[in-house]
């Protein structure tokens, strides 16, 4: 069993757990049911949004270990000893990114794009020069209603170009 | 052109993207009290006894409000124009509930966790009455959904609540019957279109506090700030100076966020405890307790003679409004308005219909409006058609569509909930759109089918679409420019960008008309205190009516600086010009730049604040055109359906930012795409909504989606701001009508109900007709 989930038997309803977020670390106080998702926001990284409470839309995701997860649908305590990454840890990765796909207009509402921004950092470490399908298959987790999709291919293929 | 028809980037995007606080639920305080809802199980219930005794004395509750202790207005929720075309049956808290979801009871909390604990200890008595849970067999249902006396229509709808009648409406051009039996060829189709659910990624939210002269204020993620801040004021009674409503970034919409949905709750809860308040709402929530686009069935007879020559076109709806009758009327209107145009050339046109009310999830605004389902049975049954005569479907619309310099009399007879207005047509750019597009598709090697081996068949199918640009003489969009010192404007506008970048192709067009770059247009928008009015975000109507607003407030902004420009250059007003750096005399040659101006303005000589004001009403609605193609790979055995390719050429006249344009489309083309083929809102047996959460209610993933190609005709729309039309709607309306003419020639299975799945292919090939 984890540390964490131990802890949080000892003490009740209440569990400290010590993570390190965006490259500080810290004690945080969170409710044994509480998920990831609702102890950033309420430490602020309000970058973290809420969706579709189900783990189907990516919309929360966060970097744990510096891999994708869906932030809604882990609990908080699991996080405990964990590297938490948010947008807001990784601005200037993220704004080469970003300007990408702005110069496409495919952020519309911009209200899954950090999560999106995340899971292509999370993409970049994984995968070496992924093919279109890798490229689907990977951020296939990560829903959009605005944009229909195909923009957010323009923008990744150049931004891959360039890296390379 | 030097700032329109050029894809500046969004003026939000970066800061979006990199996590900024955004949206209502970032902006929200954190003492904030945390509103649940108590919703109802039961499909129509009457509430005969209800305790929130214990829910009260929890430690950590604020407030707990049931129908009793709310004011009892009756208004209609849909955020429309005033006098509004819905009918008004809706109370902020009812001893009714209409369906599974509707609002039975509200806590306030000072956290979510003690909120949702509350709403366990309400103890509620129902009076379980008998659903309607049929549209097609509503109206004669003993049970009547509006059992209220005081609900009511703004003006003649046809509304009749002990008939579950939330509106009927019926127009003839010509004699339909005559029309018809003088045609050589007739095909007569019934085709039914599910309820649909936005999918907005934020879900409906909404926030609230007392400010510090003791005002209501709204922060909440809508499309209409300014029809919300009306509607508040009349269901709480109060006036409407008492309210304010912002609209913060909203994350997506599509038409959901047009309506009042949690909005009432928070201002009640503010109101009583003075308190700020929030309520997010849940996915589940979203999709049980907001609303949907209107299923519809439509029986569409079409008649023509031997050469292909279309006369009469017969169009019959009958549409599910569920519990409230929001946008039921204008819905179920643009059904027939918004397509029948199309093919101006027939002699006879009759539409009639009504619009239903049953015990299900409202349905509301969505994208396409009407016009999509509408578009799904007219264009299904022009391939009909077209086959019957033995002719090429592209062919049989070409020989009818309207073209440029025409009219239709449908413009005149029907508007969104009344008349309409004459129009002639003085865009349309549709034989382009459709000559590209069979290029790009490279439709004649491709139709009607190729068999790729012995089980894989490919196929391809069109249809063409129109929408229209705002709502005449109705629909109002109006703009403020301040010129600031260092020779930078503010242009607050009441239009509401909901993710599509309207703040950003407002401050082009303001730009563009001032000669400055658009960086030099810092823009605010949706502050119903701050920001002149604006009807809102929905009808197309943006770009064309509040950009127009813009421009004309930008050609006043201009003229006011040549004017103080002038007085500073001894010269006189029409012998100066302001090309965007400079005021020059053209007399003296003399020049001052527009930063020494502001200078002199704000600091040093003859001060005073340059602001400039204007509005603007459309006088026509000059609708986009569209021409959709799709190519489809069906597996006979399993009938899976694969779109391999779509491609979409629109004619939306000037695109003011073309890469947003192009975005517009390709957004629209995709829920078109999932309205086609996945999107489907199911209910139990007895009649509970299974697809609730997005396991079960699937939207089209990146996977789904091969390739889009999306190009815009050369267009130029005389009566827009700078050429340009709308672009916001037009690309959801091809899909359904395009990938069903695919897979009928794929296959030769006619499928006339959404969404066409796999099982409903198998169907008709093993010979069911039903689907």
């Amino acid at each position: 069993m984890h540390r964490a989930c131990k802890k949080g038997i000892n003490r009740g309803d209440e569990v400290k757990i010590f993570v390190t977020i965006n490259g500080g670390q810290r004690n945080i106080d969170i409710e044994a049911d509480e998920m990831l998702l609702d102890m950033l926001r309420k430490i602020g990284l309000v970058s973290v949004k809420r969706a579709c409470d189900t783990g189907s839309c990516g919309v929360c995701t966060v970097l744990l270990d510096g891999y994708p997860i869906p932030s809604c649908s882990y609990y908080a305590a699991k996080a405990e000893g964990h590297n938490i990454t948010t947008i807001e840890g990784v601005q200037k990765e993220a704004i080469e990114i970003a300007e990408f796909l702005v110069s496409e207009g495919v952020e519309q509402c911009g209200y899954c794009s950090p999560g999106f921004a995340l899971t292509i950092l999370g993409m970049t470490k994984e995968l070496q020069n992924p093919t279109e399908d890798d490229i689907k298959h990977y951020l296939v987790g990560n829903l959009c209603r605005c944009s229909g999709y195909v923009g957010h291919l323009r923008a990744i293929n150049k931004y891959l170009e360039v890296k390379r | 052109m030097k700032e329109v028809n050029k894809s500046v980037t969004k003026a939000d995007g970066l800061g979006l993207i990199m996590g900024a606080p955004a949206y209502t639920n970032d902006l929200a305080m954190n003492n904030a009290l945390v509103i649940k809802v108590l919703r109802s199980p039961h499909h129509f219930a009457k509430i005969i006894d209800i305790n929130t005794e214990k829910a009260f004395n929890m430690p950590g509750v604020e407030c707990v409000l049931t129908y009793k202790d709310v004011p009892r207005n009756i208004v209609t929720r849909a955020g429309q124009g005033y006098p509004e075309p819905s009918p008004h049956d809706k109370f902020i808290l009812d001893e009714y509930v209409r369906y599974i979801g509707d609002e039975v009871a509200v806590v306030a909390a000072i956290t979510e966790k003690i909120a949702l604990q509350a709403l366990e200890l309400i103890e509620v008595e129902y009076e379980v009455l008998e659903p309607v849970l049929d549209f097609e067999n509503a109206e004669n249902n003993t049970s009547m959904v509006h059992p209220e006396p005081e609900c009511h229509s703004m003006f003649p709808m046809g509304f009749e609540p002990a008939k579950n009648i939330a509106c009927t409406y019926e127009m003839n051009v010509g004699n339909i019957q005559e029309a018809l039996r003088k045609c050589d060829v007739v095909v007569k189709g019934k085709y039914y279109t599910k309820a649909q659910a936005h999918v907005a990624m934020e879900p409906q939210s909404s926030f609230a506090h007392i400010d510090i002269q003791g005002r209501l204020n709204i922060i909440s993620s809508t499309q209409t700030p300014f029809h919300m801040r009306r509607i508040i004021a009349e269901a709480f009674g109060m006036t409407a100076g008492k309210i304010r409503v912002i609209k913060p970034r909203v994350g997506g919409a599509y038409g959901g966020k047009q309506a009042i949905h949690g909005e009432f709750l928070v201002a009640a809860v503010t109101l009583k405890t003075r308190k700020p308040s929030k309520l997010i709402y849940t996915r589940k929530e979203v999709f049980e307790a907001t609303y949907c686009r209107h299923a519809m069935r439509l029986d569409v007879t079409l008649g023509s003679d031997k050469d292909g020559n279309l006369k009469a076109i017969d169009m019959q709806i009958l549409s599910d409004t569920g519990a409230y009758g929001e946008h039921a009327l204008t819905v179920f209107m643009v059904a027939a308005s918004k397509t029948l145009p199309l093919y101006n050339k027939v002699d006879s046109v009759h539409f009639s219909g009504k619009v239903m009310y049953t015990n299900h999830t409202p349905a509301g605004a969505f994208r396409g409006y009407g016009a999509v389902q509408g578009n799904f049975a007219l264009e299904s049954s022009m391939d009909e058609l077209a086959e019957k005569l033995g002719m090429d479907p592209i062919k049989l619309r070409e020989k009818n569509m309207i073209v440029q310099g025409e009219t239709s009399p449908i413009f005149k007879i029907m508007g969104e909930g009344g008349e309409g207005i004459e129009m002639s047509i003085e865009s349309c750019k549709l034989d382009y759109c459709i000559r590209r597009g069979t290029e790009l598709m490279r439709w004649k090697y491709k139709y009607p089918r190729n068999q790729i081996d012995k089980n894989t068949v490919r196929g391809v199918g069109m249809a063409i679409a129109m929408q229209g640009s705002g709502i005449p003489y109705m629909d109002m969009g109006s703009a403020i420019l301040k010129l600031n010192d260092e020779g930078f404007f503010n242009l607050l506008v009441g239009a509401t960008d909901i993710g599509t970048g309207s703040d950003t192709i407002l401050a082009q067009i303001a730009a563009e008309t001032l000669g400055v770059d658009t960086q030099k247009i810092i823009v605010h928008s949706s502050d119903t205190d701050l920001t002149p009015f604006d009807c809102g975000a929905y009808a197309s109507s943006t770009t064309y009516i509040s950009g127009h607003s813009v421009k004309k407030t930008a050609e006043k902004m201009k003229e006011m600086i040549e004017e103080e420009g002038a007085k500073r250059l001894d010269s006189l007003q029409n012998q100066v010009v302001f090309d965007g750096k400079f005021i020059k005399s053209l007399e003296t040659k003399e020049k001052i730049s527009l930063k020494e101006l502001c200078e002199q303005l704000y600091y040093k000589y003859d001060q005073k604040q340059l602001i400039a004001s204007s509005s603007y009403v459309g006088t026509k609605s000059p609708p986009p055109y569209m021409a959709g193609f799709a190519e489809v790979e069906v597996d006979l055995e399993t009938g899976k359906i694969k779109l391999l390719d779509y491609v979409g050429i629109v004619d939306c006249g000037t695109t003011i930012n073309p890469n947003l344009a192009k975005i517009q489309v390709e957004g629209g083309l995709v829920q078109g795409i999932g309205m086609a083929l996945f999107e489907d809102v199911k209910y139990s047996a007895s009649g509970r909504l299974l697809t609730n959460s997005l396991m079960q209610y699937t939207i089209p993933t990146r996977k789904e989606i091969n390739k889009i190609t999306v190009e815009f005709a050369e267009s130029y729309e005389p009566t827009g701001p700078y050429g340009a039309k709308s672009v916001g709607e037009i690309g959801i309306d091809t899909p359904p009508a395009a990938i069903a003419n695919a897979i009928y020639n794929a296959t030769g299975v006619r499928i006339r109900t959404l969404p066409i799945t796999p099982e409903k292919i198998l169907m008709a090939l093993k010979g069911d007709a039903s689907v």
